[in-house]
């Protein structure tokens, strides 16, 4: 018993030194938001950009948008990224059920959708860790987007 | 955003190597099939282990699974007079139910997924089981598993509760001379993902000890896991398994090579 509990503590040990090996904090700038990590507006802008570009060359969602005014699809999600994010915007577009429930989305849309955008995430140079905070926000909007 | 659609555990079931996980195989798609394949190799001081099998996942709420395991007694099989490399061999049907939670997209809440499967597992070397005290060579394992991706941490986590009376897994059969009932076991493991393509982790798994003539100890690994694609995973760890048949601290390395859709 006494042996399982060791070898347990060490299991533990070594896993905890691995993480912080890899921890590696974020530059306490003033205002240390997700929103500054991921480059202030600049950034989000051409994220959306970068993003958006992926969207509409994957031949798996690229239809979905084919009836979308692009500019202002854009100019909603860079808006909503600020905002989520916790920089100084305020969404002003529809919500993400009234959006989305017209074009009868399923799972596999949403995976390809993220898929893009880590990708476009990757081609901005924004580090894994601080991707998986803005998807963590994100992910949420399967419950709202996904209605098949 | 996890790395891959499917891992599967040594039981054949979705999950990381010695533990099971409460994902479906295949919960990238909650709108289809899902299917995973394995083939494992783990070498042991005196010991060795292959595993293949394959899982199937419905709608990221059914699972279905099949493993086949080979222990080699290698030449340890002289010293307990049973030839050299003897055999054990043990085949596991398992299914697994999705309860409740998204370990990935409930991002909101605390609350993680849960799963409850079981296990049917047949093990082919009754005569020699029964001689070294164990009451059958068939059993099933009950379990309830859950999980969590804590994706702003870049964490995922599993904790599964099982009802067993598996010796070795069920490799040296089920109940014994000690103990015939079932046991409470659990199962705990932890990765950090590093980046899309690697994962690093730990896992730690306990085990019934049932057997009269020879201890059983619970089991942990120390893993690393590389993601090139969505389809394909490999999984390096180091394993100690503990005491078996009367030889001690079998430790050794894992190594897994999947392929899913
Ligand atoms: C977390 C995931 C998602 C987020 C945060 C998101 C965000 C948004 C936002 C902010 C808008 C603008 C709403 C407005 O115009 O008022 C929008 C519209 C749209 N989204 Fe999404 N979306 C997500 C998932 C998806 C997926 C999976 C698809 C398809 C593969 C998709 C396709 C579209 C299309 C085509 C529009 C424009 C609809 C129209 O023309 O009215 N979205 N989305």
């Amino acid at each position: 018993m006494y042996d399982a509990m060791s070898k347990a503590v060490l299991v533990v040990a070594v896993f905890v030194v691995a993480v912080m090996v890899n921890f590696r904090p974020a530059p306490a700038l003033a205002g240390d938001t997700l929103y500054t990590a991921l480059g202030g507006n600049e950034g989000i802008v051409r994220l959306v950009d970068k993003a958006t570009e992926e969207f509409l060359a994957d031949p798996r969602i690229s239809n979905t948008f084919a009836d979308t005014n692009i500019a202002r699809f854009k100019e909603k999600l860079a808006e909503q990224f600020c905002e989520l994010s916790g920089g100084p915007c305020v969404y002003s577009g529809q919500d993400m059920h009234a959006a989305h429930k017209g074009l009868k989305l399923r799972s596999r849309d949403f995976s390809a959708l993220v898929e893009n955008l880590q990708v476009a995430m990757g081609k901005c140079d924004i580090p894994f860790s601080t991707q998986n905070k803005l998807l963590a926000l994100l992910a949420p909007m399967h419950r709202d987007v996904v209605t098949q | 955003m996890l790395a891959t659609g499917g891992a599967s555990q040594v039981e054949g079931a979705g999950g990381g190597g010695l533990a099971t996980w409460a994902m479906i195989t295949g919960y990238g798609s909650r709108d289809g099939i899902g299917a995973n394949t394995h083939f494992t190799y783990v070498g042991l001081s005196d010991f060795s282990l292959k595993s293949y099998g394959f899982a199937i996942g419905l709608h990221d709420r059914l699972e279905l699974s099949y493993a086949r395991q080979a222990f080699d007694t290698e030449d340890a099989g002289i010293t307990l007079g049973l030839g050299q490399n003897f055999k054990f061999n043990q085949d596991i049907y398992g299914i697994k139910l999705r309860l409740v939670g998204d370990a990935v997209h409930d991002q909101d809440t605390w609350l993680p997924q849960i799963s409850v499967g079981v296990q049917h597992k047949r093990a082919d070397r009754g005569q020699v089981i029964r001689l070294i005290g164990g009451r059958s060579d068939r059993g099933t394992d009950f379990y309830a598993a859950a999980s969590k991706l804590f994706l702003s941490e870049s964490l995922l986590v599993n904790a599964t509760l099982r009802a067993t009376k598996a010796n070795q897994f069920g490799l040296l059969g089920f109940g014994g001379d000690r103990e015939n009932g079932y046991s409470a076991t659990y199962e705990a493991s932890a990765a950090y993902l590093l980046n899309k393509h690697l994962a690093l982790g730990a896992e730690y798994r306990t085990k019934p000890d049932n057997l009269s003539f020879a201890r059983e100890n619970a089991a942990y690994s120390l893993f690393a896991s590389v993601f090139p694609n969505k389809h394909i995973s490999m999984t390096l760890a180091y394993v100690d398994l503990g005491d078996i048949a009367l030889h001690p601290d079998q430790r050794g390395i894992y190594a897994s090579l999947q392929a899913g859709f």
